[in-house]
């Protein structure tokens, strides 16, 4: 009993990073968007986060951890809206390729995290790691008392607000797809921006915003791990191919919110599974690590077995849009 | 109620090339401009200085101008396996995972029966080996591709992850020295099955190998049957029927040539360069590379121009970091702001600006 | 006065695209509460022009007045706005979506959907018109005339008062013809302006108040449809008086050389889309076919072509040398391998027939590019054909290494049919030849295919232009609904009983 609260509880730590980074391309994609940056767009979230409250926290003498946990949300959000930025510059006004321009954001992304990341553990005085520990803590601040109940308390309520808020976020945006106005219009640009377009919507504008907004998003999976996992430390390459998993559980989730936080603890669960079953020698541990992965392609498989049209990509995903093509 | 359109955009009739070149040429100095501002801010250091160190980092020293070279051919190699299914329209996003099961196997040729071959053999048992292993990992989202359409962007991806475990399955057993968690370098002292040097020189035998296959794939597109096959199915899948080419057939076959090339680039880093496998032999090469197949426009010839343009960029920025204490990742950013600037120049090849208020063409 | 009864006027209208002109100076009126036509050949510009009024295109000249005022339609939504709202030939709908959320589409109003109260205001329109849909209905579960009952409820949702329908029966059957024209009176009734496009001259006659008539991108005239007949409005259409004076040789010892017997073909959802088609193509001689668009055209020539997979029926191949072949169940390449000389210009030209990204020589080597046992393919004798055709056909075009899609319409099926009639076929299967091509061009194809049926080929050939198969066939065949509804004799019948036999479903059902 005790070894599956802590799996489940690790699982859903492990998952709500990819989730954060799935949310985000859930919004992308649906609006036609296939970006393939995300990895990347992660790493500048993290990094963004981690500089802004590090520099909050050299600059101040006593540092609030409240105050750096602003600070540093907002730098992730807004690095991780540059980035999406770039992507959409690139691929909607410029008409690039999604596929190429999303790759070179991920190699960009990744390095301006690792780059940062590895310039500031110099500043820190080359120690390899660096801490924002105020910050840090405050992301790691559980709800008092709720958290000690036997059983709920680990498996519900044992996490920072960057959990709750992502489980909450998953929530808002589904209702936001099925139940607004805006997010209808959004559904019909991903679908078929011609259409759209004909309806009146302006698709340039909702593919911008929710390629923007939905990198925003993605890159609070970087503040998560930066922040919530590690507790406010950073390693290079410390994420990771999760941001591919978070490509991943768009695809496993069938692009519905919802379904994602159950993909996303399922993913966390595989993801670590191997650490759970025992007798597991090492070489079977790395078999184990690529069940996300397996599942994954499994899913994608058994969705165009199945031609049921609610199950498939946006139709209009990965293609430009440009009115007067003739 | 909204005014008329201020930039209005079409799609322009062929541009010559010499201007196509030329606005190409922009986007990279732009970059590198940028790029330079960029250093600048964070180094406060004299940017001439810089592409001076970038220059001396790639191609300062004769060991330096080969290791560029070295790479520049690995990434070739990738690129042009890449290229036929570029061509078909087919994204493989799978080369990373192809080109580690190639090296995989290439490692475990070398392991397994490095003394119990004679050296031909050994050879060619690792080239043989490389290709089905690349080709095995090409065909697998290909057959889904053919017959249920399945989408191969993500499953090339997720393949990927795949070979990485393989890797990491295979390390376990491999390890060298034990607890290290590493393979170590190969045959060491022995150096069976090493790509021995050709000419005289050390990479002789990459620069055949990837020479050969850049003018091959050239010929294979440009003037084989099958070549013209892919172009057939990548321009219309509906044509390619109408005339009775078996469009199952030809995804299969090109993903299989394009595995396979991947899956020898694989043999070609672990033989004739690292001496060693681990997650991280391919490097993202598998990623770079597509994006230099997309940039020359399938072009084997651009493709040595361009891969050897951003390897020279990647080794110039290692060392402008370890020479001004940079971190080596500066290398990515790099190369990153220059491949943004390359991708939104197409742009102005394709498409014609007009602008409303003069009412004349721009 | 006379501006407050136009509800739209557009002035001098030019549009271009590169170095094609698609509207030169159109003029246009449209009054309140009426049906006025736009007829015009293909590629005479209705749907361009119309397009500039719903705000999909920009016009490079001109001016637009809505109720009198100068207004500048920039996007759909300034379209919207001014009450104009256009049900295109092919449908804009999210298929994964419902009716209702379709209709609501890019509307402003509260931000969280009620859609009940969507769905009661829908069915409230169509009660109104009497319309039968369902609102919560997906669109991709729906047939063609209940997606166009879609995209006209949006249109009223909107609020529109002028509603243009670019030829919107192509699609329907016969009784669903009517019913729309029912409707579409009914709302003139209410005070709606229509606008119409069609090349239907006895639609024209029938429905509208009055018609306006461009040819070559350029407006001939508005009458009033009670001074008009069919044949004063073919003169304004194509200009001069239509004596099409098409060559039509006697067929020389036509023998049999394709029977189609009970040939069946169902669609993707599984629809009857051919149904027991049996007849017999003869050689020497132009078989046409005849038929609304949609009535199992396509499905037959791909059938018979390999393309297409049959459920039912066979076809039977009879070589000049003696013997027979049977086609049926077998791929292209199969029956190309069989020594079938078949030979198949497509409806999509650009899409099928050719490559639209490849020069003249590469397309030329579609056929036959295969021959021979050589690694290598061979590209002097495609080169040489591709020269041919451009000398004997009059190609336009700057030379062989130009990419087709930059060739003019006419130019693109000069290289097409010269290719599929260089493999000296002994079937040749032509869809729409004459589609979109000006008159000069049509005549080429009209003898390229005389000259074919000359030298004894069995040429099949699927037209829209009654006319146009009643003087150059030998035979009609007409489809309705997939079924075979008739087979006449080209030279005696006449255009109404070939019109009766298009309309007439397979259950022998006489339309009203």
């Amino acid at each position: 009993m005790g070894v599956i609260i802590i799996f489940l509880q690790k699982a859903i730590a492990q998952g709500i990073g990819i989730l954060y980074g799935a949310l985000g391309e859930i919004i992308t994609e649906k609006s036609g968007n296939l970006n393939l940056g995300v990895p990347g767009i992660m790493y500048m979230g993290g990094i963004a986060g981690l500089m802004g409250a590090f520099y909050y926290e050299q600059g101040t003498a006593n540092p609030n951890g409240f105050v750096g946990m602003l600070i540093s949300f907002a730098c992730a959000f807004l690095a991780a809206v540059l980035g999406g930025l770039i992507y959409s510059v690139l691929t909607i006004t410029l008409r690039a390729n999604q596929n190429v321009t999303g790759l070179a954001l991920t190699t960009f992304g990744v390095g301006f995290g690792n780059f940062f990341g590895g310039s500031l553990s110099q500043l820190a005085g080359g120690v390899g790691q660096i801490s924002v520990a105020a910050t840090g803590a405050a992301y790691t601040k559980t709800i008092p008392g709720l958290s000690s109940i036997p059983v709920i308390g680990p498996v519900l309520f044992s996490y920072g607000f960057l959990t709750y808020l992502c489980i909450a976020l998953a929530v808002v945006l589904s209702f936001f797809l099925s139940k607004t106005r805006k997010g209808l219009n959004l559904r019909a640009v991903g679908e078929n921006p011609g259409t759209a377009d004909a309806a009146g919507i302006d698709v340039t504008r909702y593919k911008y915003l929710a390629t923007c907004i939905g990198s925003g998003i993605s890159g609070l999976g970087g503040l998560y791990f930066v922040m919530e996992y590690s507790g406010g430390t950073w390693t290079n390459n410390g994420f990771g191919d999760r941001g591919w998993l978070a490509i991943a559980l768009v695809i496993f989730a069938l692009w519905k919110p919802v379904n994602a936080i159950w993909g996303s603890i399922l993913f966390g669960g595989l993801y670590i599974l191997y650490l759970y079953i025992p007798g597991l020698g090492r070489s079977m541990q790395e078999i184990f690590k690529m069940l996300p992965y397996l599942v994954t392609i499994i899913v994608l498989i058994f969705t165009s077995f199945r031609k049921k049209r609610e199950y498939q990509a946006p139709q209009g995903l990965g293609l430009p849009y440009f009115r007067e093509e003739r | 109620m909204s005014k008329e359109p201020l930039v209005h955009i079409s799609k322009r009739e062929e541009m010559p090339f010499a201007q196509a070149v030329l606005v190409r040429l922009a986007a990279v100095l732009l970059s590198l401009i940028v790029c330079a501002f960029v250093i600048f801010i964070l180094t406060k250091l004299n940017p001439v200085e810089v592409y001076k160190a970038i220059f001396s980092g790639a191609v300062g020293t004769s060991r330096r101008f080969w290791v560029t070279i070295r790479d520049s051919l690995i990434l070739l190699c990738v690129a042009i396996g890449l290229t036929p299914a570029f061509k078909m329209r087919f994204w493989n996003i799978g080369a990373e995972g192809q080109i580690l099961m190639g090296g995989c196997v290439t490692a475990a040729v070398m392991i397994y029966a490095g003394d119990s071959m004679p050296t031909p053999v050994l050879f060619a048992a690792m080239v043989a080996a490389s290709i089905v292993a690349g080709m095995i990992w090409g065909l697998i989202p290909a057959v889904f591709k053919a017959i249920w359409n399945t989408n191969e962007t993500l499953f090339t991806l997720m393949l990927n992850y795949v070979a990485m475990q393989i890797v990491t399955f295979c390390i376990v057993f491999w390890e060298n020295p034990s607890g290290s968690n590493t393979v170590g370098i190969i045959n060491s002292k022995t150096k069976i099955g090493w790509l021995p040097s050709l000419f005289g020189m050390n990479y002789g035998w990459n620069v055949v190998i990837v020479l050969l296959l850049t003018v091959g794939m050239f010929i294979y597109l440009k003037y084989s049957k099958q070549g013209y096959e892919i172009a057939v199915v990548g321009e219309s899948e509906n044509t390619a029927r109408y005339v009775g080419i078996s469009v199952k057939k030809v995804i299969m076959r090109t993903m299989a040539i394009s595995g396979a090339i991947c899956g020898l680039a694989g043999f070609i880093l672990v033989s004739g360069s690292s001496h060693t496998i681990s997650t991280s032999t391919a490097g993202g090469r598998g990623f770079t590379a597509i994006i230099v197949a997309w940039l020359s426009k399938f072009n084997t010839f651009t493709m040595i121009l361009v891969s050897f343009f951003l390897v020279f960029m990647q080794k110039g920025a290692l060392q402008i970091a370890s020479q001004f204490k940079l971190n080596e990742n500066a290398s990515d950013v790099i190369t990153g702001i220059i491949l943004f600037f390359i991708l939104g120049s197409e742009f102005f090849i394709n498409y014609r600006l007009q602008f409303r208020r003069s009412g004349k063409e721009a | 006065m006379e501006q407050e009864r136009n509800a739209i006027e557009l002035k001098n209208i030019t549009k271009r695209f590169g170095k094609v002109t698609a509207n030169d100076k159109v003029n246009l009126t449209v009054r309140k509460g009426e049906i006025l036509s736009i007829l015009g050949e293909n590629g005479s510009g209705k749907t361009t022009l119309m397009n500039m009024l719903s705000g999909i295109y920009f016009p490079d000249e001109g001016q637009i007045f809505v109720d009198g005022k100068e207004v500048t339609i920039a996007s759909p939504k300034d379209a919207f706005h001014l009450g104009i709202g256009m049900i295109h030939q092919h449908f804009k709908l999210v298929d994964v979506l419902t009716a209702a959320e379709n209709i609501i589409l890019g509307l402003p109003g509260s931000e969280i959907l009620d859609m009940t109260s969507v769905n009661a205001r829908v069915k409230e329109l169509v009660d109104k018109y009497g319309f039968e849909l369902d609102p919560g209905q997906k669109i991709y579960e729906m047939s063609v005339s209940q997606k166009q009952t879609v995209e006209i409820i949006k249109v009223l949702y909107r609020g529109a008062h002028l509603l243009i329908l670019d030829e919107p029966t192509a699609v329907l059957t016969p009784q669903e013809t009517d019913k729309l024209f029912a409707v579409l009176r009914n709302m003139r009734a209410d005070g709606h302006s229509i606008i119409i496009i069609t090349h239907k001259l006895h639609e024209v006659l029938s429905l509208s108040d009055r018609v306006a008539v461009l040819r070559k991108g350029q407006y001939v005239g508005t009458v009033e449809t009670k001074g008009a007949t069919a044949a004063s409005l073919t003169e304004m259409m194509v200009g001069k008086k239509v004596t099409l004076d098409i060559d039509r040789p006697e067929p020389v010892n036509p023998q049999k050389r394709l029977v189609i017997q009970n040939l069946t073909c169902l669609n993707k959802e599984g629809i009857t889309t051919l149904d027991h088609a049996s007849f017999e193509a003869r050689s020497g001689e132009i078989l046409g076919i005849a038929g609304i668009a949609g009535s199992g055209q396509k499905e037959l020539l791909e059938a018979i072509a390999g393309l297409q997979p049959t459920t039912e029926g066979v076809v039977t191949y009879y070589p000049p040398e003696g013997g027979e072949e049977v086609l049926t169940d077998r791929t292209a390449s199969e029956i190309r391998k069989l020594g079938v000389r078949l030979s198949f210009v497509p409806e999509d030209r650009l899409g099928m027939g050719l490559v639209a990204a490849m020069d003249m020589t590469d397309n030329m080597m579609l056929r036959g590019y295969n021959k021979g046992h050589s690694f290598f393919a061979d590209r002097k004798t495609p080169k040489t054909l591709a020269e041919r055709i451009i000398e004997q056909l009059e190609v336009v075009t700057p030379g062989v290494t130009t990419p087709v899609r930059k060739l003019s319409g006419g130019n693109v099926q000069k290289v097409l049919v010269g290719r599929e009639i260089a493999s000296n076929p002994t079937v040749l299967m032509v869809a729409y030849p004459v589609r979109g091509l000006d008159i000069n061009s049509s005549y080429t194809i009209y003898n390229l295919l005389n000259e074919q049926k000359k030298q004894g080929v069995a040429v099949l050939c699927v037209g829209e232009d009654l006319d146009v198969l009643l003087e150059l066939c030998d035979r009609i065949l007409v489809l309705c609904g997939g079924s075979v509804s008739g087979v006449v004799d080209a030279r005696t019948t006449t255009k109404e009983e070939v019109g009766l036999l298009m309309t007439k479903t397979g259950k022998e059902e006489r339309h009203e």
